[in-house]
């Protein structure tokens, strides 16, 4: 059986494509089959920051529709085997989706991978609903700041009250914050939540913090997920995030102010 | 420029709608004998003649109806108010005779056994209600965090042992304990329990209200925040207290 991830935020623009494609390349470079899907029905992006915009033929509605096999619709990433992406719509929208459509699918594809990792559209309504409705795994990806901190809590509400596994009773979907664009120079200045901050609102398990990082936009515009870009510090934090998901003891990254070189040499703290 | 009276109007709304519960004396007549009830009512009033002096009253003729004694309700009332009492309410009566008491501004309330037939569906519904409303209120006890846009509602007392988002809303009939910080909105004592109490044990509410008295976050000032606190009822306002 496949382990279910939904990466949600409530709020648009935090980054949860962006992490759904780190993620799910991390896992599949691990070894583990992967398959990540694009639940954003009329706005789809996954393929773009994934790089295979050019190789969908069917998407994710055509195999509810049974218009086409789940099977032809998954693309094969290049850069590594064990990675399927199962693109959307563009030309639908959200009432597309259905949850019995949806949930045979993930059914069928739990028999074939170790991951799922369901990339949510923002906002609370169906695509979002149907994203994390069978999940095992949530991951919250939250920004610094109060708006995002807000819907992320809403986020938490309905994974608890309006999951399958919350209707059937089941052990809680479990939940990890995913901190992103976070810049401790920004913190210091008070122009931004800390994570004890955002820690203190949301009260739960933080599985990373991703810094703000020019090389998120780089790796979106050339179609490559960030986590391949090892020099950079966002990649770096996704591949830690990936690692203590597995049960990695990572410590924590990226929460301090970088030192500049004058710190460096000197060693200072 | 503002008048005067403009300011007034941004300030405070000219009215508000409160939900209250009074207790009010009801007179359950079993005879139509008007001047048996007269003389009843006179020496009741010696009795204690500043507890009925000007009280309200609510009558009750279902007793009445069930023996098919009729009653004319205009020269009841005329005998009620010439006892020193001021009748509110009918209770019991046919469509007949609530109508009539309509005509003389008193308003008809229902009764849990009416006679009149057409309602009796009603009567069902209202029997229900009352049973449900006899059991026993339940403490409910909530071991995770409430989260934004949660509601939860207790019919008793409501305990929670994590914290309750800013946006998350928790009502309760009875008092409300919070054993972390509550962000939310607080609501104790919604069916107008004015004893019900508010506990937590950090203060960042949204809002808090007990039987429909309440502040806002704005209104509390930073000597009671952040700390643990509890909520009461004195005389329609709210106290907040340090607990210890």
């Amino acid at each position: 059986m496949a382990r279910i991830i939904v990466v949600t935020s409530g709020k648009g623009g935090v980054g949860k494509t962006t992490t759904s494609a780190a993620i799910s390349m991390g896992l599949a470079k691990k070894g583990h089959k992967t398959v990540v899907i694009d639940f954003d029905v009329g706005l789809r992006n996954l393929d773009l920051i994934m790089g295979c915009e050019r190789r969908v033929v069917y998407d994710f509605v055509n195999v509810i529709n049974g218009e086409a096999a789940l099977n032809q619709a998954l693309i094969r990433d290049k850069h590594c085997e064990a990675l399927s992406i199962l693109p959307a719509s563009q030309t639908r929208d959200k009432d597309a989706l259905s949850l019995e459509g949806v949930g045979k699918i993930l059914e069928d594809l739990s028999k074939d991978f170790d991951y799922i990792v369901c990339d949510s559209p923002a906002g609370i309504e169906k695509g979002a609903h149907l994203a994390m409705y069978f999940a095992d795994d949530a991951f919250i990806v939250t920004n610094p700041e109060v708006s995002s901190v807000r819907d992320s809590d809403r986020m938490l509400g309905l994974l608890s009250s309006k999951s399958r596994r919350a209707e059937l009773n089941q052990e809680p979907i479990k939940e990890y914050l995913l901190l992103s664009r976070y810049s401790p120079d920004r913190v210091k200045l008070g122009e931004m939540l800390s994570v004890q901050d955002v820690q203190e609102i949301l009260s739960l398990h933080l599985l990373g913090v991703i810094p703000e990082s020019k090389s998120v936009l780089n790796a979106s515009n050339s179609g490559t997920p960030v986590i391949l870009d090892e020099k950079s510090d966002a990649g770096q934090a996704y591949a830690d995030i990936v690692a203590r998901y597995l049960g990695e003891d990572k410590p924590h990254r990226f929460i301090d102010e970088k030192k500049g070189l004058f710190g460096k040499l000197f060693g200072s703290k | 420029m503002l008048t005067d009276s403009e300011i007034m109007t941004c300030s405070a709304p000219v009215l508000e709608f409160k939900s209250s519960t009074f207790s009010v004396p009801v007179i359950v007549l079993s005879n139509n004998d008007l001047v048996a009830i007269e003389e009843h009512l006179r020496k009741k009033n010696l009795l204690a003649p500043d507890f009925f002096k000007n009280s309200p009253v609510v009558f009750d003729v279902q007793l009445l109806n069930q023996k098919g004694i009729s009653i004319d309700i205009e020269d009841l009332t005329r005998v009620i108010y010439q006892a020193g009492m001021l009748p509110i309410g009918i209770r019991g009566g046919d469509e007949l005779q609530n109508s009539k008491a309509r005509e003389l501004r008193i308003p008809a309330y229902s009764s849990l056994h009416s006679v009149s037939a057409e309602s009796g569906k009603k009567v069902v519904q209202k029997n229900t209600k009352s049973a449900t409303a006899a059991e026993s209120p339940t403490t409910l006890i909530i071991t995770h965090p409430v989260r934004s846009g949660q509601r939860v509602y207790a019919t008793g007392d409501l305990i929670i042992l994590a914290q309750v988002s800013a946006g998350a809303e928790i009502l309760a009939e009875g008092n409300v304990h919070v054993y972390n910080t509550l962000r939310g909105r607080v609501l104790a004592g919604v069916q107008g329990n004015t004893e019900a109490r508010i506990f937590c044990s950090d203060l960042q509410a949204e809002l808090i209200s007990i039987a429909g008295n309440y502040k806002i976050s704005e209104d509390l000032n930073d000597s009671i925040r952040n700390k643990p606190v509890q909520v009461y009822l004195q005389e329609h306002s709210l106290i907040i207290k340090d607990i210890l």
